[in-house]
This record gives C-alpha cells, sequence and structure tokens, in this order.
C-alpha cells in the first residue's frame, strides 16, 4: 500500500471514532504541552541567568587567589592571598592578548555627602575596568591613567549609591567624604541591576586603586584582577598566557600547583546553570512521566480497537493484505493520533508559556529545538505503544479473524 | 498445457491437532474445476466444506495432498506468497457481507485494489467504478453501507470480489443472510456473471440454491460423496419474475 494511502486510511478509521480518539490523544496532548511548558519555563531561567552573568562584561576574565598547600596540607581557597598590585601591572606590560587589566581593591565603609550617608563597597580600580565591565555611564566621565600615577581624590559613583547621596540629581562635582578623605564625584555609572546572586551591582564607589591603597586607611584586600580579551574566541589563550605570566611572576616550579585561579565568564555562568539545568531536567521528566501515561492511553485504546476490529483484520487478510501491511495500518494510526496529539500539546504549550508569561512575569524560551523534540518524542511513543496491539493484529489467523463475534 | 484448469486438486488432506487427538477434517479430496463452471459444494455441517473451502480459497494449506490454482502449485506457499494469490487470483464473498462499516461502497470496492503488489499504477476508482456498475449499483457509489439493504450489501461485496479480475469468484453461504426473493436475485447476478465467463464456486447447504449452478459436489465426513451436474439449471431470472407475480396476485 502507497504511504498517502495508508496515512489516509488511518486517519479515516481514528476519525471514525471521534470522542475515543480525542480523549485519547488527550494524555499526548497534556504530556506534550506540558514537557514544552516545563522546559521553556526551565530555559527561560537559564536565559535569565546568563543575561545576567553576561552584563557583569564581555570577554571578561577574573583572576582570583587560588589555594596555597604549606607541607601537603592545603589551606583551602583564598588561604594566602598571593594576588598582587604588581601582577596586575605585569599582566597588562607583558601579554599580548589582553585588550585591558585592572586589580580591584574592596573595602567597605561609610560614604558621607549630599543628603546623607550610606554604607557601601569601595572599589579601588584601573580605567580599564570600565572596559572590561561594559559600564557606561550615565554622567561625568571616569577616571584617567592620570588620576591614577597622580593618586587623584576622585570617585565615580555606582546608581544605587547616586540615588542614596544625591537624590535631587546630578552628582557630578559635589563632594564626598570616604573614611574622612574628601574626594570629588567625576562620573555616575549606568544601573546594571542584580548579579546572578541577586546582590545589587549598582551600590558601589569606584576609585583609582592608587589613591584607594595610600589615602585610605582600614582592612582591605585585592580579591581580584579582571582581564578583558580582544575577542571571545581569543578568551582561552588569553587565559593560558595568564597563568604562564602569573607562574612565572609568583615563581613557581612545574611541578607545584597554581596560586590562583583563572575564569572566565562562561565557567561562571556554567556553575550558575547547573542550578537551572538540574530544575530543567527535572520538570522535563515529571512532563515527561504524563508523556508515557498518555502512551499506554494510546496502547490500551489500541488494543480495544484491534480487538472490535478483527473482523475488518480478517477481511482485510483475506482480500489480499500481508501481515506487515495490516501491521502498518495499525502502527500508522497509533503514530498519526500520537503526532496530531503532539502537535495539539505544542499549541497548548505555547499558549501555557504566554499566559504563565503574562501573570508571573516569569520569562520563557521556546525553542525550535524543543518543539521538534517534543514532537519526536510524541512520535516515538506512538511507535513504541502502538507496536505490540499492530503486532498483534497482523498475527491473527485469517480464517479466525473472519470467523470472530 | 490446454488452458489452465480454475482447480486442479489431488488428494487434499487435512490433519487438525486438538491436544492429543488428531482429527481429520477432509480426506484425500480430489477436484477439477475447468474455466466458465459454476459448482456448488454441498453439505452438512461438520462435512468439512468449510475446511475445503479455506484450503481452495488459499486461507489455508492442506496437511498433504497437490493443489494447482489457475495453473500455479500453491500448496506449498508461505503466508505472504498465499496473500498474493488470495489478491491477484481469488475473489470472496461471505455470508456476512464483512464490508467495513463507515465507508463507502466506493471505497469497500476498492480496497483489495489497494493490496496489489503487482508495482501496476491502477486507475482504482474507476475499477472500482466499473465493478460496482456490473452489479446494478452504479448509483450507489456513495453510499454507506448501513445505507444499503442486505440484498444490495451482498452486491456490494460481490463487486469487491470482481474487482480485481480473479481467475476464482468463491462464494461462502452468499445468501444464508437473505430472504428467498433477494436470494433469488443474488443468483440471478451469479448466473449473468457465470455467462460472462466468470468461473464461480458456491458453499451452501440450501439444495435449492444448488439447483441454479451447473454441478453439485457433495460431502460428507470429509469426503466427496457425489460430484453431478446439474441436469436442468434454473433461471433465477425466470423464477424472480414468477415469485413476482404471485406476490402481485396474492395481493389483495
Amino acid at each position: 500500500m502507497r504511504t498517502v494511502t495508508l496515512i489516509r486510511v488511518a486517519g479515516r478509521s481514528i476519525l471514525k471514532n471521534k470522542m475515543r480518539t480525542l480523549l485519547t490523544m488527550l494524555g499526548i496532548i497534556i504530556g506534550v504541552g506540558a514537557v514544552i511548558l516545563m522546559v521553556a519555563i526551565g530555559a527561560g531561567a537559564q536565559k535569565q541567568v546568563e543575561d545576567q552573568i553576561y552584563s557583569l562584561g564581555t570577554n571578561m576574565i577574573v583572576i582570583t587567589p587560588g589555594s596555597t598547600t604549606q607541607s601537603g596540607v592545603s589551606q583551602g581557597a583564598q588561604s594566602f592571598n598571593r594576588l598582587t598590585v604588581e601582577d596586575a601591572d605585569m599582566l597588562r606590560e607583558q601579554s599580548f592578548l589582553l585588550s585591558g587589566v585592572s586589580p580591584v581593591i574592596v573595602t567597605r565603609t561609610q560614604a558621607i555627602g549630599g543628603e546623607g550617608n550610606w554604607r557601601c563597597f569601595v572599589f579601588g580600580v584601573h580605567p580599564d575596568y570600565q572596559t572590561i565591565r561594559d559600564w557606561g555611564l550615565e554622567s561625568g566621565v571616569f577616571f584617567d591613567a592620570s588620576d591614577i600615577r597622580a593618586m587623584r581624590k576622585v570617585v565615580v559613583l555606582g546608581k544605587t549609591v547616586a540615588d542614596v547621596l544625591f537624590p535631587d540629581g546630578d552628582a557630578v562635582g559635589q563632594q564626598v567624604q570616604l573614611r574622612h578623605v574628601p574626594f570629588r564625584v567625576v562620573g555616575v555609572l549606568e544601573s546594571k541591576g542584580q548579579t546572578a546572586e541577586g546582590s545589587d551591582q549598582d551600590d558601589i564607589v569606584l576609585a583609582p586603586y592608587t589613591t584607594v591603597q595610600n589615602r585610605l586607611s582600614g582592612r582591605m584586600f585585592i580579591a581580584q584582577i579582571l582581564a578583558g580579551a580582544f575577542s571571545p574566541e581569543e578568551i582561552e589563550s588569553a587565559q593560558t598566557e595568564i597563568a604562564a605570566i602569573l607562574r612565572e611572576s609568583h615563581g613557581l616550579g612545574s611541578s607545584e600547583p597554581d596560586d590562583f585561579t583563572v575564569k572566565n565568564q562562561a565557567d561562571l555562568a556554567e556553575a550558575a546553570q547547573e542550578t537551572t539545568e538540574i530544575m530543567t531536567i527535572l520538570l522535563s521528566a515529571i512532563a515527561s512521566i504524563s508523556l508515557v501515561v498518555g502512551g499506554i492511553g494510546i496502547m490500551n485504546i489500541m488494543l480495544v480497537s484491534v480487538t472490535e476490529r478483527t473482523r475488518e483484520i480478517g477481511l482485510r487478510l483475506a482480500l489480499g493484505a500481508r501481515g506487515v501491511d495490516v501491521l502498518t495500518q495499525f502502527l500508522v494510526e497509533s503514530v498519526v493520533m500520537s503526532v496530531a496529539g503532539g502537535l495539539m500539546g505544542v499549541a497548548f504549550g505555547f499558549a501555557g508559556s504566554a499566559l504563565l508569561g503574562a501573570f508571573t512575569g516569569w520569562k520563557t524560551v521556546i525553542s525550535p529545538a524543543t518543539v521538534l523534540l517534543a514532537l519526536v518524542f510524541a512520535a516515538a511513543v506512538g511507535v513504541f505503544f502502538g507496536y505490540y496491539p499492530a503486532r498483534r493484529a497482523a498475527s491473527l489467523d485469517p480464517i479466525e479473524a473472519l470467523r470472530y463475534e | 498445457m490446454d488452458a489452465a484448469r480454475v482447480i486442479q486438486a489431488r488428494g487434499l488432506t487435512k490433519v487438525y491437532r486438538m491436544g492429543a487427538n488428531e482429527v481429520l477434517a477432509i480426506s484425500e479430496i480430489s477436484l477439477d474445476v475447468e474455466p466458465g463452471e459454476m459448482v456448488a459444494i454441498m453439505g452438512a455441517s461438520g462435512s468439512g466444506k468449510s475446511t475445503l473451502m479455506n484450503i481452495l480459497g488459499c486461507l489455508d494449506r492442506p496437511t498433504s495432498g497437490e493443489y494447482l490454482l489457475a495453473g500455479t502449485r500453491v500448496d506449498k506457499l508461505g503466508k505472504n506468497e498465499l496473500a498474493n494469490i488470495r489478491n491477484e487470483k481469488i475473489g470472496f464473498v461471505f455470508q456476512t457481507y464483512n464490508l467495513l462499516p463507515r465507508t463507502s461502497a466506493l471505497e469497500n470496492v476498492e480496497l483489495p485494489l489497494l493490496y496489489d503488489r503487482t508495482g501496476r499504477t491502477l486507475p482504482t476508482r474507476r475499477m472500482a467504478l466499473d465493478a460496482l456498475e456490473r452489479v446494478g449499483l452504479g448509483d450507489r457509489a456513495a453510499h454507506d453501507p448501513s445505507e444499503l439493504s442486505g440484498g444490495q450489501q451482498q452486491r456490494v461485496a460481490i463487486a469487491r470480489a470482481l474487482v480485481t479480475g480473479p481467475s476464482l469468484l468463491l462464494a461462502d453461504e452468499p445468501t444464508g443472510n437473505l430472504d428467498t426473493r433477494t436470494s433469488l436475485e443474488v443468483m440471478e447476478l451469479f448466473q449473468e456473471l457465470n455467462d460472462g465467463g466468470t468461473t464461480i464456486l458456491i458453499v451452501t447447504h440450501e439444495p435449492d440454491i444448488a439447483l441454479y449452478t451447473r454441478r453439485i459436489v457433495e460431502l460428507r465426513d470429509g469426503r466427496v460423496v457425489r460430484d453431478v451436474p446439474v441436469e436442468k439449471r434454473r433461471a433465477a431470472s425466470e423464477d424472480v419474475r414468477k415469485l413476482s407475480a404471485m406476490q402481485t396476485a396474492g395481493a389483495p
């Protein structure tokens, strides 16, 4: 029998029992719809995390202090901070693959100025910090290399800090006191929002790292060195270069492990994505169960159908159908049913995620791959659960099938 | 060799195994049917006529014996080859018509053509319509079986049996579910087809029906006990006319 004829015959016999077919397909419809919806939610969450990670800056490489080992005992991460401002200088001088390097010296203090005071992080950074993190200014300018050399007392305020201290408007040109040292505000950063972990990126004051080191007293440490690669393709080789330069600068022998860690955003994103990925897998696994249950529904109805149509099968065999013709007919019926259910399920998935997005504000993402996968899975369910009933139909004896009451 | 016999069977025997017992359904049956014959196979239930029909219809294989259908040896063929033979060479007519419900007469008649495996491209619609016209139902092609009378349904079934142009038309109690008048009409159709050259084998237990054929083969306990030509074949068309006249006269 020709394929077209097969599908037509299958379609017709499915349509003969509209109500039953619809109820049977409902399992697949719900299953596929649920899979699409769940994956959409998972992928949406993942996308959100990704966006947050990449809001840190493009092509960014983060160097953090690593662990040290003393007499064979690991002291754990950041046990002995060997990252220095000199490391950052050396990277800037020696590397070919980096567009910029900036140490990040972190301290926390009360900022006083304008309308009041605010406790926040102060980052001592190099002007490269702005380009590496791809952070625009809302007003004013960023401090430059001459400010670094002259250790000028200038700051750039994060949006949150600027809003708290100068709620009336332009902070540029105003004064802010950090640990009793007066600083002049030269610029205000654009808002970047929250990080993946939920901390406010705008709650920050940036100052030249030389100034922070020399003019501010108190506890401070070099939390990280940020570096930027020229392009995403070069990130990996840039990381290798950084490691080589730092190993030499730290005088590490070839058998000694690194005492620092070099990571790029992909690594950071990966870590953050792991959670959302697990969530996606879990959700879609639960949704898949309903797809399997839908498949069992199809098998059940196909078995009933084979019994009901025993005489028809006998007749077809008598008229010259071979076992394989009957097998194919029933298999096509169950696949047509499951794929049709799958298509409806896709429609429901789309509608469901649009509704969910509208009501909860959750981000949902449906990719063509998800839709295709769900449909293929639905078809596979049709084949898998349709095979046994079809096999049974094909193996009927024509004489007995014709005599069946 | 002259034009092949439609049926040439030698020593057909079928043994069924039922647990430890062996049941001999038919034993050493030999039968020749020439093209253009119309044969009635008669016998009480249990005489083995169903078994013989299943074997002659290539639905089953004999335990032993030799069977040539239209010149082809078929007694040793496998399942799929038998399916091909059934499709190409045999047209079945059943007591209960066995039409597909909720499927038009035309599509019912078309059904055997869908299983054609000779690789030809067939004008299946056209052929089905021609067959329906041959049984006088050309105007009912779009009707579902439920919209047709018993006699009409059986005619559709006969059209379905004819559509592939088979060597042999095999009818199993074709009038068993019909009243006298409709039975006569169906027999009239069979006689017309036979006059046109179609070879027909009718399995029946009604002696009246057998009288419309040209030859009667009677079975008892799995053996042929009588094989005689019908001396004076009755014409079904005349009997239909007589019946009509009688009914008109009997009416008040």
